[in-house]
């Protein structure tokens, strides 16, 4: 509750219809003040070297290496970080590193997809919730208040379990649709104290329909949050999806993915530990710079937002 | 305050049917019958036996046979892979699960709370700065990535504590501790932007006017509003606190409810995968209302609102 409401007061920059310069310079502004935040730039760093890691990486140890990711060497087995393989090798003698980076890249696209999938129900959600208000809005925001207080990891973890397919695109489609609600109170915040404004008015008098205006005049007008949330929800997401595959319930063998690597991982600590601590690690580390980043992005892009 | 609560209690009413009609529906869309076995058995036995799980009735007749069966008895429906109901499975492991979940919250409040406060009276220092690192960690390690790394460094190397074991209070600090990182992490924000508000406040001031030490100040006076935000923050965290705990209870081997969640997922134990995600339903329904009513106490501003 609370940040749907202190969130409403910011959305007075971006508005300024007088003066156009003012929006532009709301995301110069932004971005100067992101620039200053060094940790956040670093982690932005950070993340863009995983994922280069993970799209390309691949791609160089099979030109360069004649790495793979799936091929097996059992009579390799399980060795520890060496010069012929970084992140040592699994128990049937694949490399680490390979299955890492390509583990990482569905974990990237996991998290994107489903972000986006969370972003566009928790905006269309939110907007139409505010701006629709009285009833309306007081039933669609009781639904989100009441999901809010659910495991609602658990009824995906239900459905995969019982319906007997695995498909990634199922598994993309179920995150972002536990995910988008705390989107949906940032939207509805923002549009609130957006709805009454002159251009709302102005657009209204020049016959432009409902949708029309939310869409084209006041989803736009609340970017700056929906960024910073959805860069929040990334690593969140990329969580659930790593849990998921924790319970067995999401990217299925022999597809790789953090999940994956860090369960097979957890059975063989005791005498392999490298093979937990090379995927923990990263996606420990990932998570962090992602959510850093987002703090920073809120900081910068959502000063009334700020931490102090 | 009392309209509330009636209002939560109705809307819970609601959301809990609508969770047990989920579950029932997808309990019926589960691949196989509950009585899918190696073995065969002869046809009159098989009809019993249908006629026992009311196999036998239309889809509405089993459907309203199992919500009243749910609202009048508490009663689940029974293991498929276990001698036991559902209730039985429920009774004899939540508490153990409850424990754990205690243990966590007492960890990360209490340690969330000293982090934040520390953070928000340093701010903006090396303190400041160290502290929300840590906090942040806390939100970003993944349970499942922590708990066997603190089993190899304090059970396996260190041998402190038992590395996966449920006897008494040694056995639980390991798992509590894993599981309760994130909310440590949480706790330490939300309790360090509070204390940020609460600090600039006229009654503050007014308390450090007439004289009181600073560490009166601080842990008097501000805590209280201060802390107000983290209460907030209780309802979600017993949600995800139940999510925590599938994955601490497996890696630690705690015989709680989590972990026969987990098996029923592996064993394909449908109605006591359905029947937890019922009972979870309504204890988090009853729990959010008791956050909601002390929240009420706690800021009477909310409570003469509603």
């Amino acid at each position: 509750m609370t940040t749907a409401t202190q969130t409403q007061g910011s959305a007075t920059e971006p508005a300024q219809p007088a003066r156009p310069t003012v929006s532009q310079s709301l995301w110069a502004d932004a971005w100067r003040r992101l620039k200053k935040n060094r940790m956040a730039v670093i982690c932005g760093g950070i993340f863009a070297v995983v994922c280069v890691f993970s799209f390309i990486g691949p791609l160089i140890a099979e030109w360069f290496f004649g790495l793979d990711g799936t091929k097996q060497r059992i009579d390799l087995g399980a060795t520890a970080p060496s010069w012929s393989h970084w992140m040592g090798t699994d128990v049937l003698g694949r490399d680490m590193m390979v299955r890492i980076m390509e583990g990482g890249r569905i974990a990237i696209i996991v998290a994107f997809v489903a972000t986006v999938v969370a972003l566009v129900v928790g905006v269309s959600w939110g907007a139409t919730a505010a701006y629709m208000g009285g009833r309306v809005d007081e039933v669609m925001m009781r639904f989100v208040d009441t999901m809010y207080a659910f495991p609602r990891i658990v009824f995906v973890i239900v459905i995969m379990s019982v319906l007997e397919t695995k498909s990634l695109v199922l598994l993309f489609a179920l995150i972002g649709a536990i995910s988008w609600l705390n989107m949906a109170r940032i939207v509805r915040g923002q549009v609130l104290s957006l709805r009454n404004r002159e251009f709302v008015d102005a657009a209204r008098c020049l016959g432009v329909p409902t949708t029309g205006i939310l869409f084209r005049h006041i989803v736009p007008n609340t970017l700056g949050p929906v960024i910073v949330y959805a860069t929040l929800s990334i690593p969140s997401v990329m969580l659930s999806e790593a849990f998921l595959s924790f319970l067995g319930l999401g990217v299925q063998a022999p597809t790789a993915s953090w999940g994956t690597l860090v369960t097979e991982g957890v059975t063989q600590i005791a005498v392999y530990p490298w093979v937990l601590i090379g995927p923990g690690l990263i996606m420990g580390i990932t998570i962090f710079a992602l959510n850093f980043l987002g703090d920073g992005l809120r900081d910068a892009l959502d000063p009334q937002m700020r931490k102090d | 305050m009392l309209r509330l609560i009636l209002s939560r209690l109705v809307a819970g009413v609601f959301v809990i049917l609508a969770v047990a009609t989920f579950s029932f529906f997808m309990l019926r869309a589960a691949p196989g019958s509950p009585l899918d076995d190696e073995r065969s058995v002869p046809e009159a036995i098989q009809r019993n036996i249908e006629k026992h799980y009311n196999l036998d009735k239309s889809l509405w007749g089993q459907y309203v046979h199992y919500m009243k069966r749910m609202v009048f008895h508490a009663d689940l429906g029974h293991s498929m892979k276990r001698s036991q109901t559902v209730s039985e499975i429920i009774r004899e492991n939540f508490p153990k699960s409850v424990i754990l979940g205690v243990m966590a919250l007492v960890f990360a409040g209490l340690f969330g709370t000293v982090l934040g406060v520390i953070a928000a009276s340093k701010q903006n220092t090396w303190t400041d700065h160290t502290s929300m690192g840590f906090a942040l960690f806390g939100i970003s390690m993944p349970a499942f990535v922590l708990g066997p790394i603190l089993i190899m460094i304090f059970s396996l190397s260190l041998h402190w504590f038992p590395p996966a074991r449920f006897d008494g209070f040694a056995s639980m600090i390991l798992p509590a501790a894993t599981l309760g990182m994130i909310y440590m992490g949480v706790v330490a924000r939300l309790a360090r932007s509070g204390m940020l508000e609460t600090m600039r406040q006229d009654y503050i001031r007014t308390a450090r006017a007439k004289g009181l030490s600073e560490r009166k100040v601080v842990w008097k006076h501000g805590l209280r509003l201060g802390l107000l935000p983290v209460v907030t923050y209780l309802g979600p965290a017993a949600a995800a606190l139940v999510t925590g705990s599938f994955v601490v209870e497996k890696i630690f081997q705690i015989p709680g409810l989590g972990f026969y969640f987990v098996a029923s997922i592996t064993d394909r134990d449908y109605p006591v995968l359905t029947g937890v995600l019922v009972f979870y339903s309504v204890f988090l329904i009853l729990l959010n209302l008791i956050v909601d009513i002390m929240y009420g106490y706690l800021d009477p501003r909310i409570r003469d609102q509603r």
